[in-house]
């Protein structure tokens, strides 16, 4: 069966609580979820306080405030710190998102709580295992694929069909929405989850790819593809103001007109 | 040992699901006047006497109305169920016994349904 409880080896408990700066105006508290594998025990919730008006305005901010001066052991994926690269996706005040993009004041609540990404193995603090995400990425073969011999120059694009990329492109496969659907915490192993299926769509939508049916095909399957179930988790969660509960729609509309 | 992306590919797609998908949205959509229809037609029956409910099925509209409603109320649930299943028992032996118990008994209490009506209609 599913299950619904974390194991007690994997509840969290209450851990270190560092005192707050000195002389803070503006202090916050930051309740953060730890985890180290070697250490072995149980996850823990440290406590941080930083001073908001010698921080930058961004969760990510105050996580590289918190690593650089108070806990260099704090560990988390980032990059670019400009909502492009997809790496400091967490869940921050309950959602899912870019710590990158998600300002402190925005944050409800008292407490700013930091989680890693719902449902996934963690490998350390905020860090979680992506590999099954990024093979499920792999499997739809994410590469223009044709049939026709190529052209003297680029495979062209009209205004129009360019503009039905829009919405799908902008997508970084942060994991923000897979990891929000409940369908992809259940069957995560079978269901291949809304980051991937709007990746599938995007070249399906795509006027120069020549493969969009076998692509379809490949998705006809009652995990891979018809496991959602319009819950629209990962629309509401996505950073990137993204619908990939549409790009499903649209993949599922485009199996069902092949037989009309 | 397999590499790790033919995890993700498993068995490759099973090119079904468009038609479970399909009838789950046919027989929802039924389901809204046939199923006004029987909760209405069910609330005037009731306290009536045996020869009244008898009278009422014996009219072939309310006997093939009653039909359509229990084949789409079934063939609805079974489907839903399904899904339920599908979702939540991940135990393989359990979900077969599950799956395969949801068809047989949406089938079995389907045409036990049916062939209830038919002897309203048609009985001496």
């Amino acid at each position: 069966m599913v299950e619904f409880r974390l194991p007690r080896e994997s509840e969290p408990e209450a851990g270190r609580r560092w005192p707050a700066p000195e002389g803070a105006r503006r202090p916050r508290t930051f309740r953060i979820y730890r985890y180290d594998p070697e250490a072995g025990g149980r996850p823990r919730i440290d406590t941080y306080v930083v001073d908001l008006d010698d921080c930058g305005p961004m969760v990510l901010d105050a996580l590289i405030k918190i690593k650089n001066e108070i806990d260099p052991s704090l560990t988390f994926r980032r990059s670019c710190r400009e909502g492009v690269c997809g790496s400091c996706s967490m869940n921050i005040g309950g959602e899912n998102t870019l710590a990158c993009t998600r300002a402190i004041r925005d944050v409800p609540g008292e407490e700013v709580t930091i989680y890693p990404l719902p449902h996934m193995r963690v490998i350390k603090d905020l860090v979680v295992d992506l590999n099954t995400f990024f093979e499920q990425y792999e499997s739809i073969e994410p590469w223009l694929k044709t049939h026709t011999p190529p052209p003297d120059r680029e495979r062209l694009q009209s205004p129009e069909e360019r503009a039905r990329l829009d919405g799908l492109w902008e997508c970084i496969l942060c994991a923000c929405c897979s990891t929000a659907c409940p369908s992809y915490w259940w069957n995560g192993d079978r269901y291949l989850g809304p980051a991937i299926l709007l990746q599938a769509y995007r070249w399906i939508a795509d006027s120069r790819d020549e493969a969009t049916g076998e692509r379809l095909d490949q998705l006809e399957d009652p995990y891979k593809l018809y496991r959602c179930h319009t819950i629209f988790n990962c629309t509401q969660t996505c950073p990137k103001g993204l619908n990939p509960a549409k790009a499903i729609a649209e993949i599922k509309k485009a199996i069902a007109e092949r037989e009309l | 040992m397999a590499h790790r992306a033919s995890a993700a590919r498993r068995l490759g797609s099973a090119r079904a699901g468009l038609a479970e998908w399909k009838l789950q949205r046919l027989t929802a959509v039924a389901l809204v006047p046939l199923g006004l229809w029987f909760v209405f037609a069910m609330l005037g029956l009731s306290g009536e006497p045996y020869e009244t409910v008898r009278a009422f099925f014996r009219s072939p509209f309310n006997a093939t109305m009653t039909i359509l409603t229990v084949i789409a109320a079934f063939q609805h649930a079974r489907l839903g169920v399904r899904v339920i299943i599908e979702d939540y028992v991940h135990t393989p032996a359990l979900r077969l016994v599950g799956l395969v118990a949801t068809d047989l008994l949406a089938f079995a209490f389907a045409t036990s349904s049916i062939v209830a009506v038919l002897f309203a209609a048609l009985g001496s």
